[in-house]
């Protein structure tokens, strides 16, 4: 079977299906998130006084600021992807991918280093309310830059046969897979901070 | 694709290259304010205000909501309508034990 408004948009909505269907998931993700943020303000908050540990305590803000400088050039490489399929030059859209890819495996490798050296010095969860929303939330927000670059490498490889069939639909494929990677840097604008520096 | 189409995407290339450099200072800012010690009610204003700024660059530009459907909009008003209620929820816990006993 056909999936319909896969390239045209449909006349109701004035979009195409994918689109509004990857708006509606990234609505949902926002309430995730959103309720994990409103948790870590509400425990913050009622922490009685002198008793919240702050991230500077535990945390390495050079490194959170390399992985955040190195997740908005991913989100350019991702955009430079879609713009170089819309110029027609599926070799750059490859090397663009690819840089994307890499600034996602980048990022998760110095947050592994940034977990494992918390490990080592006795830090978990357990160990305090402040350890316990941290990890909570890098670990949800980590787990989706794993899902976008599982995403990002079929459509660097298997998935990108479809650009020589159906090349309008495949760049509309990389559009929306960027709404949800850019989603996900947008997430870490956020946390960066509310984590690391307050 | 035109070439009207193809020197306008040529040209939002250059806008996302602009609009990393504009992220990249933000992000270093951000850092740069929070070795200044102030009080924490405006190190939490000025951070917030900072990632608010750099989110809406990544929305309007690499999201392209600049120029978007009606239908997102309206989907995405409903979403930051909802999205308020749930940060509004630990101020009224606190207005709860603070005054209804």
């Amino acid at each position: 079977m056909e999936i319909p408004y896969t390239v045209e948009a449909r006349p109701d909505t004035g979009v195409p299906n994918a689109k509004l269907g990857v708006w509606l998931f990234l609505a949902s993700e926002v309430m995730l998130f959103g309720a994990l943020f409103s948790s870590y303000v509400l425990l913050r908050t009622g922490a009685a006084p002198g008793t919240w540990h702050h991230g500077r305590e535990f945390l390495s803000v050079p490194l959170a600021t390399l992985n955040t400088l190195i997740l908005i050039a991913s989100s350019v490489t991702m955009v430079m992807s879609w713009a170089s399929l819309k110029l027609n030059n599926f070799k750059q859209y490859r090397v663009y991918m690819g840089l994307t890819i890499l600034a996602g495996l980048g990022f998760m490798v110095v947050k592994a280093f940034e977990y494992g050296h918390k490990f080592e010095l006795g830090l978990f969860p357990k160990s305090n309310t402040f350890l316990a929303i941290y990890f909570t939330l890098t670990g949800l927000h980590g787990l989706h830059v794993l899902g976008g670059m599982i995403v990002n490498g079929y459509f660097w490889g298997p998935g990108a046969k479809l650009w020589r069939t159906q090349p309008e639909r495949f760049a509309n494929r990389i559009e929306v897979a960027g709404l949800y990677w850019h989603f996900v840097d947008l997430v870490w604008i956020f946390l960066f901070p509310t984590l690391y520096l307050l | 694709m035109s070439a009207s189409d193809v020197e306008a995407i040529r040209k939002q290339t250059r806008v996302y290259v602009g609009v990393f450099i504009a992220l990249a200072i933000g992000t270093i800012l951000t850092v740069a304010v929070s070795y200044l010690h102030m009080p924490v009610a405006l190190a939490i204003l000025i951070a917030l205000t900072i990632a608010s700024f750099k989110g809406s660059l990544v929305a309007a530009f690499f999201m392209h909501l600049s120029h978007e459907r009606k239908v997102i909009y309206w989907l995405l008003l409903l979403t930051v309508v909802f999205f308020l209620a749930l940060m509004f929820i630990p101020s009224l816990t606190q207005w709860n034990q603070r005054y209804v006993r």
